[in-house]
């Protein structure tokens, strides 16, 4: 009597769980994102598919099993029958299954082929992982030659709890890449320093970006809107905080941004021969800083020793500045601490290193000229 | 096995421990198989406790979005040492431990085949975990590069990193001197009318694995010696600025990598074979197809490898490839599942918990298995990979199958090596308990890797904040349910009833039937004779 209740308690539990989920799962997303691209539909039917097929398999083998658990038990004072071979059974269970992964295999391996096949395109973009962000290059169609980096805007108070976290919460860029619609993009990924990994689920997209080697992928986005993914292959620190936001609009409007693009990008263009002013730099430094350096080594400067040093009072920073130069152009080998060379133009290093010598309890009252960075990149 | 004998109990019980030391010094210098099994398991649940609170750590991070108590560094250090310390610290040495107390016993041999080795195989462990462990006080702490220790993320890390190579070199050893002992012990000291086919089928399963980490190990020690001469010595073997390649690593990691699912899980087969037919009072179905099909597994799992590498950007070829070779290993694990549920079909069923473990074991682990199915479609694995539905996927492959196999065994054999009964009601909550939180735990996972959440990430978008908060109450219900575990386990070394003699009804194997409960220090020290 205890026991049959302690069962039913249990089934009880089971069923409310059930339930709970199928609620929970009416309002919540909980399957693939929609597919914009053909990719993705396809391998939207191709999920669904073998969900149903496996599906139907499990409940016929645990239906017969919870059967024998029901029908079978002592407690009802079934004997045990003692077969323990059946070679006809046995060939058709080995068989069928194998029969049913040809069925599987087949539109899969359509499917491959199609996502392998990227030649021909319309647009290519090279799409460059940093140490945590990623660089966008239009190499070729229109377009070519614009060239940005794409960071996570969520401000730090909304991560740390401070702020009520937005909408994009984690989803948000500076620097969209955008696309026109109905083109085939082919985009190229690398990584300047370790393995990332570019996705975008609606797109049915994801490719390693792997340092020194070049890998591609390619989509051809139907409609228009914003989508996002998030790198998907652990790169240290920041690993979680490096999204990809990806803008798709119509053609006209991919006209229009790559005019403005182009003409914000000529006017934008630092001169790296002119000679700025201290507060000019240090200004400019800062906002480097908070896009680039303050993840590890903290706005405070203080870093979270012993992984990310401090900066605040660091000999290094305040010495000569040959130094810090080197250091932030080439990065340190064997450490969290990237090259920068490539990430950052001779300005942005000259203001950069020039804040941190200037701030906090650093006050070493020296600027750093662009032309002296470039110097050092030699 | 209906192995017949033509005489009966006569395992006499010698004069226990004749001279040996006692108290400390009879576990650090004991060659008896019996006691290394012990200490083994002991490891293992210990290591299971420490990999545990570092997973509950990661779930009260991923509680709620936005970071709350851990700093990203912390987090990747948590991920990274949870899987290694699971992988190699909890569940292999549990089935080495089980592996240690049962083979000689289930095949009629008075002890392991190098005796001496096999205690070396066992202390070895002890500093491996203590590598593991030092590394979080290093400076730079635990490398946070996952338990994959993928290049060139390695070169970043500080000391810990090889602290942890150390370790990996240490348990490989330990994994390699058991396995020797394994597969020497099955060939060799076998008793007279033992033949290789009336072997229970857990020797049979313990015999596949031990050549599959024979053959295994080595490559994961040749992966992290490349990491290390990559990191000190100026190789470049994973940096393409020195002609070296970041996908090597990968290539040769998962070479061991994909082995070792099934070094965990053939053990666990090999146990629920047993336990199965036991409860259900009739013969294992399809003995020679399961000793077949697990052969079958060990060999395709050599071939199966880049299946976790659909994404690194391999050749059309190569993703068929590997597609077509993986979706081939559902065909002999099918027909497993098939054999278990038809030895249970007729028979005279009994729900003790060993038995509910290993029903749990079939349901939740079939299921693991299709979701592997699913993964093994490279063209959907591009959506997949690196989520958290790869996480609920070995989730339920590793805990609900290995874990689940391993808590049978403990229930099943625990009767029969300490002479006394766990309570039996104590012993169903835990089951209900470990089944209920496992699921809340990990099948909500599957809907956030669907809907796009990476894995190994300390904060996420605010749409999967539902699941997580139900994978994170799950966790700690689960993490909890384990203390009634050992709680159960204490109370029936220290104060559970007398065991009887057989305390299964439809047990066969030989330690049921022909040795007395509990099973003395020293058995077979004369062979029985099998006709």
């Amino acid at each position: 009597m205890q026991r049959s209740s302690a069962r039913s308690a249990a089934t009880w539990a089971v069923a409310l769980l059930g339930a709970a989920y199928g609620g929970l799962a009416l309002g919540l997303e909980w399957n693939l994102q929609p597919a914009v691209t053909k990719i993705a539909s396809d391998i939207h039917g191709l999920h669904e598919y073998v969900m149903i097929v496996v599906t139907v398999i499990f409940v016929v083998v645990f239906g017969f099993m919870f059967w024998s658990c029901y029908a079978h038990r002592k407690s009802k004072g079934h004997k045990a029958e003692q077969f323990h071979e059946n070679t006809t059974v046995e060939v058709i269970w080995t068989v069928i299954p194998a029969l049913i992964l040809v069925v599987i295999a087949w539109p899969a391996t359509r499917v491959v082929v199609a996502q392998k096949d990227a030649s021909t395109p319309d647009l290519t973009i090279k799409v460059t992982g940093y140490q945590w962000r990623w660089g966008y290059d239009y190499i070729k169609g229109e377009g070519e030659g614009i060239s940005f980096i794409s960071t996570l805007t969520t401000p730090r108070e909304q991560i740390e709890g401070r702020a009520p976290k937005g909408e994009h919460y984690l989803l948000e860029v500076d620097n969209e890449m955008v696309v026109p619609q109905g083109r085939k993009v082919r985009v190229l990924t690398t990584a300047a320093d370790v393995i990332h990994s570019w996705w975008v689920p609606a797109f049915g997209v994801k490719q390693d970006a792997m340092p020194g080697f070049i890998r591609d992928l390619h989509f051809r986005a139907e409609k228009t809107g914003v989508y996002r993914g998030q790198c998907a292959e652990l790169c240290g620190k920041e690993h979680g905080f490096m999204p990809i936001v990806v803008r798709v609009v119509t053609q006209d409007e991919y006209s229009k941004w790559v005019g403005e693009r182009k003409k914000a990008m000529a006017a934008a263009a630092d001169d790296p021969t002119r000679q700025y002013t201290f507060e000019q730099l240090k200004s400019r430094g800062e906002k480097v800083y908070a896009a680039h350096c303050a993840a590890c080594h903290q706005a405070s400067g203080k870093g979270t020793p012993p992984a990310f040093p401090p900066l605040d009072g660091s000999k290094v920073v305040t010495g000569p500045k040959e130094a810090p130069l080197a250091v932030v152009l080439k990065g340190r080998p064997n450490t969290a601490m990237v090259a920068f060379g490539r990430q950052l133009n001779d300005v942005e290093v000259a203001a950069v290193v020039t804040f941190a010598r200037n701030n906090w309890g650093n006050q070493t009252g020296d600027l750093v000229q662009p032309a002296e960075v470039q110097a050092a990149r030699r | 096995m209906s192995a017949v004998l033509d005489q009966h109990g006569h395992a006499a019980p010698h004069g226990e421990h004749r001279g040996h030391p006692s108290g400390v010094m009879r576990w650090i210098t004991t060659t008896n198989h019996k006691d290394i099994g012990t200490l083994y398991l002991w490891f293992s649940f210990i290591m299971f406790m420490v990999g545990g609170v570092m997973a509950l750590v990661i779930r009260t991070e991923l509680f709620s979005p936005g970071l709350q108590w851990v700093d990203p560094d912390f987090f990747n250090q948590m991920t990274t040492m949870h899987g290694l310390i699971m992988v190699f610290g909890a569940i292999m040495p549990a089935f080495v431990g089980f592996a240690n107390w049962q083979i000689p016993l289930m095949i009629g041999a008075p002890d392991m085949a190098f005796a001496r080795m096999n205690n070396w195989s066992f202390w070895i462990l002890p500093f491996a975990g203590a590598l593991l462990i030092i590394a979080f006080f290093v400076p730079g702490g635990a490398p946070g590069v996952g338990w994959t220790m993928y290049a060139p993320l390695t070169v970043q890390m500080g000391i810990g990193m090889d602290l942890t190579i150390f370790a990996v070199h240490l348990l490989g050893m330990s994994s390699i001197m058991g396995s020797i002992n394994i597969i020497t012990t099955i060939l060799n000291m076998r008793a007279p009318g033992m033949t290789l086919l009336r072997m229970p089928l857990f020797v049979w399963t313990w015999l596949i694995t031990a050549y599959l980490l024979v053959a295994a190990m080595p490559v994961l020690a040749g992966a992290v010696t490349m990491t290390l001469t990559d990191r000190h010595f100026g190789t470049t073997f994973f940096n393409a600025a020195g002609g070296g390649d970041p996908v090597l690593y990968q290539h040769i990691f998962w070479f061991f990598g994909h082995p070792e699912v099934y070094i965990i899980a053939l053990p666990a087969f090999g146990v629920i074979s047993q336990v199965i037919p036991a409860f259900s009072r009739k013969p294992l179905f399809g003995y020679a197809s399961m000793v077949y099909a697990t052969s079958a597994i060990a060999i395709l799992s050599f071939i199966v490898w880049a299946h976790h590498m659909y994404t690194v950007g391999m050749p059309v070829q190569g993703q068929l490839f590997f597609m077509y070779v993986t979706t081939l290993i559902a065909v002999p694990t099918g027909v497993k599942v098939f054999n278990w549920a038809a030895t249970m079909w007729k028979g005279s069923l009994t729900f003790e918990t060993p038995m509910l473990f290993a029903i749990g074991f079939l349901f939740l682990f079939t299921l693991g298995g299709f979701t592997g199915l699913v993964l093994s479609i490279a063209a959907v694995d591009i959506q997949l990979h690196d989520t958290y539905y790869v996480v609920a996927h070995f989730h339920y492959v590793m805990v609900a199958g290995a874990l689940f196999s391993a808590f049978a065994g403990v229930y099943f054999w625990l009767p029969k090596w300490t002479g006394r009964m766990y309570d039996e009601t104590l012993g169903k909550i835990h089951f209900w308990l470990t089944m209920i939180f496992f699921n809340v735990t990990f099948f909500v996972q599957h809907f956030a890797g669907l809907a796009g959440m990476p894995r190994r990430i300390p904060d996420y978008p605010l749409m999967f904040e539902t699941w997580n908060r139900i994978s994170s109450i799950g966790a700690w219900g689960f993490g909890l349910s384990q203390l009634l575990f050992l709680y159960v386990v204490l109370k029936a070394i220290s104060s559970g009833a007398k065991a009887p003699e057989k305390p299964w009804e439809g047990a066969d194997s030989l330690e049921w039937t022909h040795l007395p409960t509990p099973v003395p220090h020293h058995t077979w020290e004369t062979q029985p004779v099998l006709h």
